[in-house]
C-alpha cells in the first residue's frame, strides 16, 4: 500500500524526523486558513503541493493545462489562487499515465532555501534479506540514473537486524553525505529516525528526495525531509491500524478495489484479452503466452487456490467491466479443486452475465473429464482449450476475426 | 535418492487442527506420507483421525520430535504466528521445514532469516510455497513424500528434478512430464516472497549431487535476482542439462503481481534479464509455458 506525502512526513515525524511546518487541506476552503497559518510562522514563501500516489509531480501537467502539480507561491492570495488550479483536476506526470490522477488534497508547507538536496532511502536487500540504507549526495535526481552512471556517488549501508541500526551506522552516513558540525548531529538523528520508520511501519520502503539543508529564517541551517515516499508491507497491516486508515480508495483503480472485496488478486492492464488464472505464476505466464501469440493481456487476475462459485462469478463481472475486453482466456490448473466445480461455477457465471465475447477454457487437473463434461453440455458458446498453447492460439484467433 | 526427503521421511505438521493445515495433512496421509505428529499450542495429548490412522498432537515441536522421531515439518500456522513456528522447528533440531503460510509479514521473514544464520542443521523452504513432493512408486505416484499443498497424483517416480517459484505454475511443468511418461525426483516449491529460506541456486546444487536427477527445470518469475544467480553457477558448475521458463514478461514496473516477490521495481528483476542469464548460461529456455518439459527433454 502506498501513502501521501503528507501521510509518510507525519510517520516521519513521530519518529523524530525532521520535516517541514506544513497543513494538509483536503477542500478548498481549508487552503486559505492553512496558507494563513504557514504566513504567520514567518515563512515568505507558501509552498502547494498536489497530493498524489505518483511521483514527477513538479513536472506534470494538469488536464486543463495549467503547469506543474507543486508551486512556489509568494503570497496567501497566490497560494489560493494556484490552489483553485489545482484542487480537483487531474494532473498528469510520468508516472500516472497518459489517464492521470485526480488531486483531491493539497500540502501546504512552508518554503524553505536549499543549501543542498541528498537522496535518502531505506529497503529491502534481498539478496542478503537484511535492511538496507542508501544515500547520495545526488538529491532530487533519479536515484537509477545516479545508480548507473555513478555508482560511487551512492552509499550503502547494511543493518543488522538482530541489533537495529547502530549509531556509528548512521554516522557512516552523514559522513558520507559530507554533513558537519551541527548539521552532522542533526543527519545522525534524522537517518536513524528514517530507519526507524521502515523498521516500526513495516514499511517496503522509505524514500527521501531530497532530503536538504535548508536555511532557517534566522539564518541558522538544518537538514529536514522536503519530500518523502513511503510504501507498506501490505502483509503487515493487520499490525498497523493507524496506518491502514491512511489508505486511499481514490488512488486505486475501482475493478481493483471490487476485485479485493473477493480475495482476487486483480490488476488491470491495457490489452484486449481478459485471462482468468489460479496462481499467481501460472496467471503472469498466461499473460506471457497471450502476447506470444499475437495478442496483450487485458489484465492479471489469480482467482486463488480454492476459487469458489462466487468468486469466478465475480471475476467474470470484473472483467467484463473493462471496455477493452475482447475476449476471455480461463486457465485453471485444479490440482486439489475440483475441475468439475470450477466448470460449474463457469457456465453460471456466463448466464448470468450473459456473455456474448467468445470465451476459451482450459482446465486440467482433478476430475477434468467430468469438467469438460459440464462446459460441453451446458449449451453455452465455449471453445475448448487443450494445452495452455492450444487455449492461447484458440483465443486471440476467435478474437481477431 | 532424490533431495531433501524420501518416502521414508517422518512428516510432523505444525497447525494441524486448522482448517487449512488438516486438509492437506489428509491429503499427505493419503497419499502414503508419514505423518507422524501434530503439533498445534494447548490440544497436545488429543489425535488427529484419518483414515484410520491416529496422528498423536503435541503442544510443542521439540515433544513431537522426541516422541515420533519426525525429522521434517509442514508449517500452516496463519501468519501471524508463523515466524514463531518456523523458528520453534528449527530450536526442536528439524532437518527440513517447511512453511506453507502465505502473507507473512517481511520484518517477521528479515528476523527469521537472521536468526538461523549459521543453523547448519535446519533447512528452511518458503514461506508462501507449494511445499515438495518425492513421488512413490505406487499409482499415481503413491506412497512418496508429500509435505505441502501439491497435488500428489500428477507426479511420476523418475529421475527430472523440479524448482520454482509458483505453484500452481509448478503444477503445470510437472504434469507435462508427467503426461510424457517422464518422471520426476523432487519437486521444489521455493515460494514467491522476497524473503526465503531456500533458493533456486540451493535446490539447484541438491539436483546437481543427486545421482538419481538426470535433468532439471527451473522455473522463476521476475523480481529479484535469485534466478540469474543460480544460472551464473549454472554456468560454471552443473553437469546436468537445464531448461527454464521464467514468467512476467508482460508485468508492468512497480506492480506487484500475486506473489509479494513478483514485482520489477527500478529497473531490476525484468525478465528479459533473466531470460538472457539463463540463455547465456546454456539453459534451455521455454518459448511459452506449454514448452517447458519439451525444451527439457530435447536436452537430454
Amino acid at each position: 500500500m502506498n501513502i501521501h506525502e503528507y501521510q509518510a512526513k507525519q510517520l516521519l515525524a513521530q519518529y523524530g524526523v525532521n520535516v517541514p511546518f506544513e497543513i494538509p487541506a483536503k477542500s478548498l476552503a481549508e487552503v486559505r486558513p492553512a496558507a494563513e497559518k504557514i504566513a504567520a510562522s514567518g515563512s515568505a514563501k507558501v509552498v502547494v503541493k498536489s497530493q498524489i500516489h505518483a511521483g514527477g509531480r513538479g513536472k506534470g501537467t494538469f488536464k486543463s493545462g495549467f503547469q506543474g502539480g507543486v508551486k512556489v507561491t509568494s503570497s496567501v492570495d497566490e497560494a489560493v489562487e494556484v490552489a483553485g488550479k489545482m484542487f480537483g483536476q487531474t494532473l498528469v506526470t510520468k508516472q500516472t499515465g497518459a489517464e492521470g490522477r485526480q488531486v483531491q488534497t493539497l500540502l501546504l508547507a512552508a518554503g524553505a532555501k536549499i543549501k543542498k538536496e541528498f537522496y535518502l532511502a531505506v529497503l529491502l536487500n534481498r539478496e542478503t534479506s537484511r535492511p538496507l540504507i542508501m544515500a547520495s549526495t545526488e538529491g532530487g535526481m533519479d536515484i537509477e540514473e545516479v545508480a548507473e552512471k555513478h555508482p560511487e556517488k551512492i552509499c550503502k549501508e547494511t543493518i543488522d537486524p538482530a541489533v537495529g541500526i547502530m549509531p556509528y551506522q548512521a554516522r557512516k552516513v552523514a559522513a558520507a553525505l559530507g554533513l558537519k558540525g551541527d548539521l552532522f548531529n542533526a543527519g545522525v538523528k534524522l537517518i536513524t529516525g528514517v530507519y526507524n520508520t521502515w523498521w516500526e511501519c513495516d514499511a517496503a520502503m522509505v524514500e527521501l528526495n531530497p532530503l536538504a539543508v535548508v536555511e532557517l529564517a534566522d539564518g541558522k541551517e538544518t537538514v529536514m525531509a522536503l519530500d518523502a515516499k513511503i510504501s507498506l508491507d501490505d502483509n503487515a497491516l493487520y499490525r498497523h491500524k493507524n496506518i491502514m486508515e491512511m489508505r486511499d480508495l481514490n488512488e486505486e483503480a475501482p475493478l481493483e478495489i471490487e476485485a479485493s472485496k473477493f480475495a482476487l488478486n486483480y490488476i488491470k492492464l491495457d490489452g484486449s484479452i481478459a485471462c482468468l488464472v489460479n496462481g499467481a505464476g501460472l496467471a503472469m505466464a498466461t499473460m506471457d503466452i497471450v502476447q506470444h501469440f499475437g495478442a496483450m493481456p487485458a489484465n492479471f487476475l489469480d482467482v486463488g487456490g480454492g476459487a469458489s462459485k462466487d468468486q469466478v462469478t465475480a471475476a467474470f463481472k470484473i472483467i467484463l467491466s473493462d471496455p477493452n475486453v475482447k475476449g476471455i482466456l480461463v486457465n485453471i490448473f485444479g490440482g486439489i479443486m475440483d475441475c468439475n466445480v470450477i466448470a460449474t461455477g463457469i457456465v453460471a457465471a456466463v448466464k448470468e452475465t450473459g456473455l456474448k465475447l467468445p470465451l476459451v477454457v482450459r482446465l486440467e487437473g482433478n476430475n477434468v473429464a467430468a469438467g469438460k463434461k459440464t462446459l460441453a453440455e451446458s449449451g453455452v458458446a465455449i471453445i475448448n482449450g487443450d494445452t495452455m498453447s492450444d487455449a492461447a492460439q484458440k483465443i486471440v484467433k476467435a478474437v481477431g476475426k | 535418492m532424490a533431495i531433501l526427503v524420501t518416502p521414508q521421511t517422518k512428516v510432523l505438521v505444525q497447525g494441524i487442527t486448522g482448517s487449512f493445515g488438516a486438509k492437506h495433512a489428509q491429503l499427505s496421509i493419503d497419499y502414503g506420507t508419514l505423518i507422524v505428529a501434530g503439533v498445534t499450542p494447548g490440544k497436545g495429548g488429543q489425535f488427529f483421525e484419518h483414515g484410520g490412522k491416529k496422528v498423536p498432537i503435541f503442544d510443542t515441536v521439540a515433544e513431537a520430535v522426541k516422541q515420533s522421531g519426525a525429522t521434517a515439518s509442514a508449517v500452516f500456522v496463519p501468519p501471524p504466528f508463523a515466524a514463531d513456528a518456523i523458528l520453534e522447528g528449527a530450536d526442536a533440531g528439524l532437518e527440513l521445514v517447511v512453511a506453507i503460510t502465505e502473507g507473512i509479514p517481511v520484518r517477521d521473514m528479515v528476523r527469521v532469516k537472521r536468526a538461523m544464520q549459521g543453523n547448519t542443521k535446519t533447512r528452511l523452504i518458503g514461506p508462501n510455497c507449494p511445499g515438495l513432493v518425492t513421488p512413490g512408486e505406487g499409482k499415481d505416484s503413491h506412497g512418496g513424500c508429500r509435505i505441502g499443498i501439491a497435488p500428489g497424483y500428477i507426479h511420476k517416480k523418475g529421475n527430472i528434478g523440479v524448482v520454482s517459484r509458483s505453484g500452481t505454475l509448478t503444477y503445470e511443468a510437472v504434469w507435462q512430464l508427467t503426461s510424457r511418461g517422464v518422471g520426476q525426483s523432487t519437486c521444489v516449491g521455493i515460494g514467491g516472497d522476497p524473503v526465503n529460506g531456500t533458493s533456486h541456486l540451493d535446490v539447484i546444487k541438491l539436483f546437481n549431487a543427486d545421482p538419481e536427477t538426470t535433468g532439471i527445470i527451473m522455473i522463476g518469475e521476475i523480481g529479484g535476482s535469485a534466478e540469474e544467480e543460480a544460472a551464473e553457477w549454472i554456468k560454471a558448475n552443473c553437469k546436468k542439462p537445464v531448461a527454464g521458463f521464467i514468467a512476467g514478461a508482460t508485468a508492468p514496473p512497480g506492480r506487484r503481481m500475486g506473489h509479494a516477490g513478483a514485482i520489477v521495481s527500478g529497473g531490476k528483476g525484468t525478465a528479459e534479464a533473466k531470460i538472457a542469464a539463463f540463455k547465456a548460461a546454456g539453459i534451455g529456455v521455454a518459448v511459452t509455458p506449454s514448452e517447458m518439459a519439451d525444451t527439457l527433454l530435447k536436452m537430454m
